[in-house]
């Protein structure tokens, strides 16, 4: 393992049964990445329930209540590397109800593996979690269409298939999708490209998921550093030591850049990168760094520094915004919430509810009671300043939260300036 | 383009410096958003990596929490030094709470001395929050080690009996974090969940650290039960008809003495240790870890009671 791989980031997801957990199996199994004593396990327990062959998808349900009823309640990640590259796998569940743990998983990955069963087509289920990838921002799609031995590898199907889904797709905020058909049952198109699908000759799933280029998935172009932490030693050694702590969201940034902090607008210089391993003189997102500066200003978890002949983030009090409502208890526009966005919480009002979003036929319903699993645009208003991005700009500062304070449970997730 | 494309490259992190970033964004959220947060350091890799991860997050200032050990006296006593000495290198405050303290308490009941007590740990391990106030313990769990560890959140929440829920997991979106909790409650943070055995050992590679002799190949005895290399110690005594064997091992994991087994290896150095992981074909815990072998659900059900 060289030191330079990459790490990738996906998720399958689809409707319930079209194969999820047996094509992460499946891409375990080919890519040799099944210890023994898993395997043994698994097909352990394949036998007591009487299956002809090891059910791969046993694999990533974890849970006593997930084997139990044979179902995927929360997402579980599960680890492989090649030679080109080290990837994370999140296996979401298929089931409406645990959507929001769908949501969870998509929101941190660089690619979302959707898959369709060949012989049922595009479903309400396939539309809503390519929907909510787009919503929460993964920069690549890729449809698989799966099952395609049970539709003699029609090719005609595949394509009306891909015609349908990419219908829908152009919609919708997504760049960059590809299709794929495969099966997971057979190991066709997974990691080997099997005898049976000669007339497709685009790359193979495992193939596509080591080349796809993910450098640009973060922004490089502005920079963006909200502050997460103030460091002050007060040592003898470091007595007047004021760093400023977080992770560069986008851009880089080099000793000597001015730069601008919001939302306060004051200026000054970076005086020096500090890291554990010694001063740097350039950083670049995503690195955790701390930056100190020119001038003595005062700057507190949830300011923003950016560099100053940099395009300039909005820094307003109000805001439009799509949002995935996840509570059981539905939106009440007469409550506080708090939102929290980067390193920065705030109380919040829903100002307005515009509509909600039908994922089966991107209609749009006004003024409607907001449930668990929702999709709405929403106006918000908050007590103080939020510095923030668009969210097609930068997934990470124009992306925020929904915090109920009473039950300290999180409400909604959200992007910014969307839609 | 060339020239861009160049530029592109040079501002791309390896996987280690991605896992890096995200594990120090994690530790800097919970000092900056919890009000007592607490590191749990155990002596073992994994925690020495979390060792090295903090420093990288807070120096030159001092760690904003202190280390907490929960000792089940059933311990290597290479490891505890280990920990002692680790703690004591980096002048960083170290509190050790034993399984003893619960016993003499009447909380823990031990009723077979040579049985694990990794169970019992979640009873100190609550009773130590409740004595400090903690809101927050930060672990050096890993999803890859088990199959109820791959289902955890990042920042996963715990009720007054210390219980997950794992059917019931808040929402955790991006990496904002939801730190809030009510009084009683507390959260377990888990800011290495994403790496693997592979990047641990990469990384003590990497950055050159010190850790228990133990996980290097060395000669020991050992005896051999239901297809386990277990080692001989004063807890562990071999039954009439079983062989005392001397033979050349190393530890993939480390915990209770009664429980944790050896693997048979001649690796003793870190690259030969990374040669070995890469090559095996067993899994960490599954070779190890006797009390995970119990049942298929032992890891949750622990969880469930509290267990970090």
């Amino acid at each position: 393992m060289n030191t330079t791989t990459q790490l990738l980031r996906f998720i399958t997801a689809g409707s319930v049964d079209d194969g999820k957990s047996t094509l992460i199996g499946r891409l375990l199994h080919d890519s040799k990445s099944i210890f023994e004593d898993q395997f043994s396990a698994i097909s352990k327990t394949s036998e007591k329930r009487g299956m002809a062959a090891v059910d791969l998808s046993l694999l990533t349900d974890g849970l006593q209540a997930e084997r139990e009823q044979g179902i995927t309640i929360d997402v579980a990640y599960r680890y492989f590397a090649t030679p080109k590259r080290k990837f994370i796998i999140g296996d979401t569940p298929g089931h409406e109800q645990y959507t929001r743990n769908m949501v969870t998983a998509a929101s941190t990955a660089n690619l979302v593996v959707i898959l369709i069963d060949a012989r049922k087509g595009v479903l309400t289920q396939t539309r809503r979690h390519t929907y909510l990838a787009s919503l929460v921002g993964v920069p690549h799609v890729v449809l698989a269409v799966n099952k395609m031995d049970m539709v003699d590898y029609s090719q005609a199907r595949f394509d009306e298939i891909v015609a349908e889904y990419k219908a829908f797709a152009v919609q919708l905020n997504l760049h960059d999708v590809h299709c794929i058909p495969l099966s997971a049952l057979n190991g066709d198109m997974v990691v080997d490209r099997g005898d049976s699908l000669d007339w497709y000759k685009g790359p193979a799933l495992l193939e596509l998921l080591e080349r796809i280029e993910i450098d640009h998935d973060v922004n490089t172009s502005d920079f963006r550093f909200p502050v997460q932490w103030v460091c002050r030693p007060q040592s003898e050694e470091h007595h007047d030591f004021r760093g400023f702590a977080g992770r560069i969201e986008a851009g880089e940034v080099s000793v000597g850049d001015e730069v601008t902090i919001l939302p306060s607008g004051r200026t000054t210089k970076v005086k020096e990168i500090v890291t554990y391993d010694g001063n740097l003189q350039t950083a670049f997102a995503p690195q955790s760094v701390t930056i100190t500066l020119a001038d003595e200003i005062d700057i507190s978890r949830g300011d923003m520094i950016v560099k100053t002949d940099h395009l300039p983030p909005k820094v307003e009090k109000g805001f439009d915004a799509m949002l995935c409502w996840l509570s059981e208890s539905p939106l009440d526009k007469n409550r506080k919430y708090l939102v929290k966005h980067t390193t920065r919480t705030a109380k919040c009002l829903f100002s307005n509810i515009d509509y909600r979003v039908d994922v089966n036929t991107l209609e749009q319903h006004a003024n409607p009671t907001v449930n668990m699993n929702d999709i709405v645009r929403v106006g918000i208003k908050v007590q103080q300043p939020l510095v923030f991005d668009s969210y097609e700009i930068d997934r990470a500062t124009g992306s925020f939260i929904v915090i109920d304070e009473a039950t300290t449970l999180p409400h909604a997730g959200g992007g910014l300036g969307w839609g | 383009m060339k020239l861009a494309e160049k530029n592109m490259s040079a501002h791309t992190l390896s996987h280690l410096d991605t896992l890096e970033s995200e594990s120090i964004h994690i530790m800097r959220e919970v000092a900056a958003e919890c009000k007592n947060p607490a590191l749990l350091f155990s002596g073992g890799k994994d925690s020495i990596v979390m060792l090295r991860l903090a420093e990288k997050a807070f120096r030159p200032a001092k760690f904003p929490f202190p280390l907490v050990h929960i000792d089940t006296e059933h311990n290597f006593p290479e490891v505890i030094a280990c920990r002692d000495k680790l703690a004591a290198d980096l002048g960083e405050r170290l509190i050790v709470r034993s399984l003893e303290d619960s016993i003499k308490r009447g909380s823990i009941v031990i009723k077979d001395e040579s049985k694990p007590r990794n169970p019992f740990q979640s009873v100190t391990l609550l009773e130590t929050i409740a004595e400090f106030g903690f809101d927050a313990c930060m672990g050096g769990a890993r999803r890859d080690e088990e199959k109820a560890r791959a289902k955890e959140r990042i920042f996963s929440f715990r009720d007054e009996f210390g219980q997950w829920d794992p059917k019931n997991q808040r929402p955790e979106l991006w990496d904002t974090y939801n730190t809030r909790v009510h009084n009683g409650e507390n959260i377990r943070v888990f800011p290495i969940s994403n790496w693997t055995e592979m990047d641990i050992w990469e990384y003590i590679g990497r950055e050159k650290l010190f850790i228990p002799n133990i996980y290097f190949a060395h000669e020991r005895e050992v005896i051999r039960r239901g297809g386990n290399v277990i080692p001989v110690s004063h807890l562990v005594q071999p039954k009439p008809g079983e062989k005392v064997e001397v033979v050349s091992v190393r530890f993939r994991t480390v915990g209770d003495m009664t429980c944790t087994a050896p693997v048979e290896s001649t690796a003793s150095t870190v690259d030969e240790i990374i040669e070995e992981t890469a090559t095996s074909r067993i899994t960490e815990r599954g070779a190890t870890r006797m009390d995970d072998q119990t049942s298929d659900a032992s890891m949750e059900l622990r969880k469930k009671e509290g267990y970090f």
